[in-house]
């Protein structure tokens, strides 16, 4: 039975029959067709953002959280361009959302009208795929294309570009189960050969080390349950990118902890001593490898990824794997069981005891000293106050992102969520929203600089329209901290513009908009200040004043290997040479 | 170590192979693919060589299933073997993009361009010209008293080889289509 009715009617119903129950939008004349059918039904909750870039980095904080697709909704021109920064965030990060914008008339289209923006032109580069529905008819379909594309194989944004007077015309709508089929149906299964070739490489290696990243936790929750299956039978040390943090649980006995740039000690060296390296579902991004040249010279690499672009593309691969996650690592669990759980226990508890004398160097002991608050130490008492909670934790970009990501523990995937291809400022506070909708009643905090809060802080007025009690826990350095260290170990100490002065009272900003604001500068106090913050039932700013000229550590510096890591202060003396500074 | 196998028919990356292949040899290599002919697709196709830095020599493109709706892009294409690698799996992720094969390495192919070539003169240079044409057996498509244009078809190097003859005879406009091409054999 068909029915027949408005492109804009088709529009929500299509987001109900693909399972959709929030939306993050911002309203506009090209969309108003579109918000005028949200007003007249209740299955589908509209969150009104208070700029388009916080729509999607919401909707991006959704979909993590939840493994759903998220979805925004903005209007033409502006709103579309609005939405780039985080179009592009979901495309570095593999994230599963659908936006949705208007667009002027067809008939209209060309001449420059009133907020016209070609904006699947500018949006080619920073999407999956996107399209301009062009014919009521084809209206329904092509969302359910849209949903289809974004949330199959490596998972990304899409954009459905609707002009209003497609919206406004009428048209069969054609539900989910009708539409006809995608070729677009990505590889899920690997390659058994390949499979069995990885599994003789696990028995046999002597010092192996499994590298794991977004990919599993893209791959859903079984991926995770999976890996943490093969993880500790064969006893296999594992390390993982910041995108995967949660995947493998940080008080697993296995865990060596993150990777990469501002990774682990032992993690590194554990990469770079390996004679076999398992990359589950992670890309060899250059905050990882350090050096390519350098890079685990002694190790048989293998690679799982959904995407067979990611194979080769910067560090050659020895067993390449193409298929899903969660299918690959189902594959090779019953391959090693059935060739009778093999691995070589002996050279194993040697590689342990190695990576147990890495782990001595202690790489992320600080001293809490004096009358001033260390990040390190807020983000300690942090995980202390929380952890037993039901926590997400969200991150803006910069030092305080690397350092939660240090002292934070993660035990669950979906738990985090991080701008981390893109390294978005505004990204977290936003993001925190999305997560707040999806989990209600869920201790969500964003872990803040004062710098990266204020690019999207307008979302305040969000959170406080709709009762949103995310908890903005900004570590307030007054300085850009992240350029800051930069311009210390590679531009002379000049520290050209970066630091922030007249910055709000963010006591007051809160209260500005009717939320609670909480301001600590005493180590002394933070344990009371932080239980103060949980236990406020709304959103809240958490003004923590902590040491302005601190250093996140450990640093492989641009264009270093890993096994020249900076551990601190002391070592950082002509570390960097003129080589590494044009590196970013 | 077996080759990497992906089932014809059940991925459209048959073409690759992805192990290593990472060599400072610079190859060219003629790319032909199914696409859905829709708008913006050729657009995505060449965003993404201008995006991420690679070479287009050649391209054409028309729509060869009217039913289907799909067109099929050509492309010749330079780089070292893993550009090369890179470059097909970067198109397979296309949406619109069924099929991305390399014809290069997916056994024999025959590749034919044409050229459209407007040769002006007289005398002797007008004469020379007409009879190296002929020996290329290109057509004459046009001609007045004082010119002609010659069409021609080839593989490119063919194409060049008459185009460096008809300069000092008086070339003065060259169009060419950019390589078609197909495998050869029933498959
Ligand atoms: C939108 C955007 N602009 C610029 C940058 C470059 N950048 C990276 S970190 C950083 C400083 C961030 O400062 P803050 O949020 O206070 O964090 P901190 O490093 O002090 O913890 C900047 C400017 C970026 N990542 N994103
Ligand atoms: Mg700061």
């Amino acid at each position: 039975m068909t029915r027949q009715m408005t492109g804009a009617r088709m529009v929500v119903q299509a987001l109900k029959d693909q399972g959709v129950d929030t939306v993050f939008g911002y309203p506009g004349g090209a969309v108003l067709p579109i918000y005028d059918e949200i007003f007249q039904q209740n299955d589908i909750r509209h969150i009104l953002v208070r700029h388009e870039q916080g729509a999607v980095h919401a909707a991006e904080g959704y979909a993590r959280s939840t493994g759903k697709v998220g979805v925004a909704l903005v209007t033409s021109g502006p709103g579309a361009t609005n939405a780039v920064t985080g179009l592009t965030d979901a495309l570095m990060d593999s994230i599963p959302i659908v936006v949705l914008s208007g667009q002027v008339p067809t008939f209209m289209i060309g001449s420059d009208a009133f907020q016209e923006a070609d904006t699947v032109g500018i949006t080619r580069p920073c999407t999956k795929h996107n399209w301009l529905a062009k014919d009521t008819a084809n209206l329904s379909g092509l969302i359910h294309e849209a949903f289809h594309v974004a949330r199959s194989g490596r998972p990304g944004p899409v954009l459905v570009d609707i002009p209003k007077d497609v919206q406004f015309a009428s048209a069969d709508y054609t539900p989910p189960q009708a539409a006809k089929t995608s070729h677009y149906q990505p590889q899920m299964k690997g390659d058994i050969e390949a499979i069995t070739e990885l599994v003789e490489a696990m028995e046999k290696a002597e010092r192996p080390v499994f590298y794991t990243g977004g990919g599993v936790i893209n791959s859903g929750t079984a991926a995770s349950q999976l890996l943490r299956e093969l993880v500790d039978t064969t006893g296999i040390p594992i390390t993982s990118t910041l995108m995967g943090l949660g995947a493998y649980p940080a008080s697993g006995k296995n865990w060596l902890g993150m990777l990469g740039m501002h990774g682990l000690y032992e993690a590194n060296m554990a990469m770079h001593g390996c004679d076999l390296m398992i990359n589950v579902g992670a890309r060899f991004d250059d905050r990882i490898t350090g050096l390519i040249e350098a890079f685990s010279p002694k190790s048989k690499k293998a690679h799982i990824d959904i995407d067979p672009s990611s194979i080769n593309k910067v560090i050659k691969t020895d067993i390449p794997i193409v298929g899903d996650v969660g299918h690959v690592l189902e594959d090779i669990l019953k391959v090693w069981k059935a060739r009778g759980r093999k691995t070589n226990k002996e050279a194993l508890t040697k590689w342990h005891g190695q990576i147990d004398k890495w782990r001595e160097t202690d790489c992320l002991s600080f001293k809490q000293e004096g009358k001033i608050i260390k990040p390190q130490y807020a983000l300690q008492r942090l995980e202390a106050l929380t952890k037993d909670h039901d926590r997400y934790i969200c991150t803006e970009v910069g030092q305080h992102q690397m350092w939660a990501a240090q002292y934070l523990g993660f035990e669950d995937p979906n738990r985090w969520m991080t701008s981390g291809g893109l390294g978005t400022m505004g990204y977290g506070f936003p993001a925190s929203i999305g997560v707040q909708m999806a989990h209600r009643d869920a201790l969500v905090i964003n872990v803040a600089g004062e710098a990266s809060w204020l690019m999207n802080m307008q979302e305040m007025g969000t959170a406080v329209q709709f009762r949103l009690p995310v908890k903005q826990f900004i570590l307030n350095n007054e300085r850009l901290g992240m350029v800051r260290q930069w311009q210390e170990l590679l531009h002379g100490e000049r520290y050209s513009h970066s630091w922030s002065e007249a910055l709000p009272d963010f006591v007051k900003l809160a209260e500005a908009f009717g939320a609670k604001g909480i301001y600590c500068d005493n180590p002394d106090d933070l344990d009371d200040a932080i239980m103060e913050m949980i236990n406020h039932d709304g959103p809240v700013i958490f003004d923590c004043l902590v040491e302005k000229h601190e250093n996140c550590f450990p640093m492989i510096p641009s264009g270093k290997p890993h096994n020249e890591m900076l551990l601190g202060e002391a070592s950082t003396q002509g570390a960097i040479e003129a080589g590494g500074a044009v590196l970013v | 170590m077996a080759a990497l196998k992906i089932k014809k028919g059940s991925n459209k990356h048959s073409a690759y192979n992805l192990r290593p292949t990472f060599s400072d040899v610079q190859e060219s290599h003629t790319l032909a693919m199914r696409v859905d002919n829709e708008p913006g697709v050729l657009a995505r196709v060449i965003g993404l060589f201008a995006g991420r830095g690679y070479n287009i020599e050649s391209l054409t493109v028309a729509e060869v299933d009217h039913l289907g709706h799909q067109s099929r892009i050509t492309i010749v294409t330079t780089g070292t073997p893993q550009v090369i690698e890179q470059i097909k799996a970067q198109l397979g992720r296309i949406v619109p993009v069924h099929e991305v094969h390399d014809l290069t390495v997916e056994g024999a192919a025959v590749e034919r361009e044409l050229g459209l070539f407007k040769v002006t003169g007289s005398g002797e240079k007008r004469v020379e010209a007409l009879r190296l044409a002929d020996i290329f057996r290109a057509n004459v498509v046009d001609s007045t008293l004082e010119s002609f244009v010659f069409e021609i078809t080839g593989a490119s190097e063919k194409i060049d080889a008459f185009a460096d003859l008809m300069r000092p005879l008086g070339l003065v406009e060259v169009a060419r289509t950019g390589v078609a091409a197909l495998s050869r054999g029933a498959e």
